[in-house]
């Protein structure tokens, strides 16, 4: 079981997850611009890049904001602040090495309850500008929800079940010898993919398309800009430092101490994320709605089954 | 302490369920439903019931998010950008709703409510899926299976286009003929 966390560390929460999330944003803009100019820049020349997102930043703290028509702008609003707000309440269960900031005894529901919410986010700020193009931008996102969900709670209920606990702690303790991405592959595979989609990102980023003009972020400008985009960034890494306590052994290896374990994995999750949309084409959505019902979800249903006939022979 | 992290949600969860039909938008009378029912998870969570409480949490978000799309879907005005009302019995389902509040308060107030006996378990989870599915996993099982039957049961009712559409008419063909192409194996 992990052990409690002193207070202070609610607070550091949040600035740690913008930190990884500033980080993962500048390597991807390093990367994004490389493939732009074709060839690989100097050193510098990357790190200027790599820079691109804070600039972005401020430059959207000092715009003017834009209204558009007959907008509803408190529904716009909550809809831009729940989403950053959604991904820092789901980290509250994220252990960095063997400590979380609160090791709920059901964190494994409260992680997927708090990235619903972001299901509310999304399609709030979609509908909130009173604009077409956002407003396809904010169903995309729950029509590829939908197909999302389904596979993404067997994958992480796999988990929970082989540790025989909803406590991500245990669920990290009994991975101390065998990691779970080992004997779980098709639950591990399904929650890679599942947190690509609720971030939209990578091949399911239709729902910010550029066939919509950004869609459920097209209307946006502003602060409220930076704390939805801000929100999606933090959404992307919270669900992929996830995959470590739930498939990747958390804080469990060689040498170095728990916590360390942990930054490496998230990196290399991370990075492999990053990596997967610069190489793999947006998906149409109902593509991939028939993959995740015929393909995804039985797949994942047998992947249940075997571990839990594992578990109960143990 | 504890009194006021009760009341903060129940005033909330009041207030946002009488907004419901103050609201002239679909989107707004919604998520103030949505509002009402995350207090009332948060209470679920405070009487020590923290599975249940979650539980809703993630349920009614997902649920609430899904009646948007169908609300919408199906108005009369576009995507629900006009304002618009309730037109069906608003008073009447208002007047139900409160009368139906007061009496379940009156409920709460005046019932004689017996002590607490014994001492609450360890972990509620477990002993709220022991007395949930204990002796009846068979039973539960059996009625997810016949649920879910239904389920595609009706769909496969209700869609205009069957297997000979699809397949032809002696359902040899190759490749389905379906409407919108890609997805498994096309």
């Amino acid at each position: 079981m992990a052990e409690r966390s002193p207070l202070w560390a609610i607070f550091v929460l949040p600035a740690l997850l913008i930190a990884v999330a500033v980080v993962t944003a500048g390597f991807d803009a390093a990367l994004a611009a490389g493939a732009r100019n074709g060839r690989r820049g100097s050193l510098r020349e990357a790190a200027v890049r790599a820079a691109e997102p804070g600039r972005e930043v401020l430059r959207l703290l000092v715009q003017q904001p834009r209204r558009t028509r007959a907008s509803d702008v408190p529904l716009a609003r909550t809809g831009a602040a729940l989403l950053p707000v959604a991904a820092v309440l789901a980290a509250v269960v994220l252990p960095l090495g063997f400590r979380s900031v609160s090791d709920l005894p059901e964190g494994i529901v409260w992680f997927n309850a708090m990235e619903a919410l972001a299901w509310a986010a999304v399609w709030l700020a979609g509908w909130g500008p009173n604009s077409t193009l956002s407003l396809i931008g904010g169903y995309r996102f729950l029509a590829q929800g939908l197909a999302y969900e389904l596979p993404h709670m067997l994958a992480i209920t796999t988990a929970a079940l082989g540790a025989e606990s909803l406590r991500v702690g245990d669920v990290v303790e009994a991975q101390a010898g065998v990691w779970f991405a080992v004997w779980m592959p098709a639950a591990f595979g399904i929650y890679l993919l599942s947190a690509m989609a609720m971030a939209f990102w990578g091949p399911f980023d239709q729902p910010a398309g550029h066939d919509i003009a950004g869609g459920a972020a097209s209307e946006l400008s502003g602060a409220d800009r930076v704390l939805f985009l801000g929100g999606r960034w933090l959404l992307l890494v919270v669900a992929a430092s996830f995959s470590v306590p739930l498939f990747l052994g958390g804080g469990h290896g060689p040498l170095l101490p728990g916590w360390a374990w942990t930054v490496l994995k998230t990196a290399a999750v991370l990075a492999f994320l990053v990596w997967v949309r610069r190489r793999v084409p947006t998906l149409r959505m109902d593509r991939y709605l028939e993959l995740a019902w015929v393909v995804l979800t039985p797949l994942a249903i047998v992947q249940a089954l075997v571990v839990a006939v594992v578990v109960l022979n143990r | 302490m504890d009194v006021a992290i009760f009341w903060a949600p129940a005033v909330l969860a009041v207030v946002s369920g009488a907004m419901v039909f103050r609201f002239d938008s679909m989107a707004r009378a919604t998520f103030s439903l949505l509002t009402s029912l995350l207090c009332v998870g948060g209470l679920v969570v405070l009487l020590g019931l923290d599975y249940l409480g979650i539980v809703i949490v993630l349920m009614m978000t997902i649920e609430m998010a899904i009646m948007a799309v169908f609300m919408v879907m199906y108005m009369m005005n576009p995507a629900g950008f006009m304002p618009m009302t309730m037109m069906h019995n608003k008073k009447g389902a208002a007047v139900v709703c409160v009368l139906l509040f007061l009496l379940l308060s009156a409920g709460i107030l005046l019932a004689p409510w017996p002590a607490r006996r014994g001492k609450a378990p360890a972990d509620p989870t477990m002993e709220l899926g022991m007395s949930l599915m204990g002796p009846q996993m068979l039973t539960m099982m059996t009625l997810g299976m016949a649920l879910f039957a239904t389920i595609v049961a009706t769909v496969v009712l209700a869609t205009r286009r069957g297997r000979y559409d699809r397949l032809g008419d002696d359902l040899r063909a190759r490749r389905a003929d379906d409407p919108v192409r890609g997805g498994v194996g096309r």
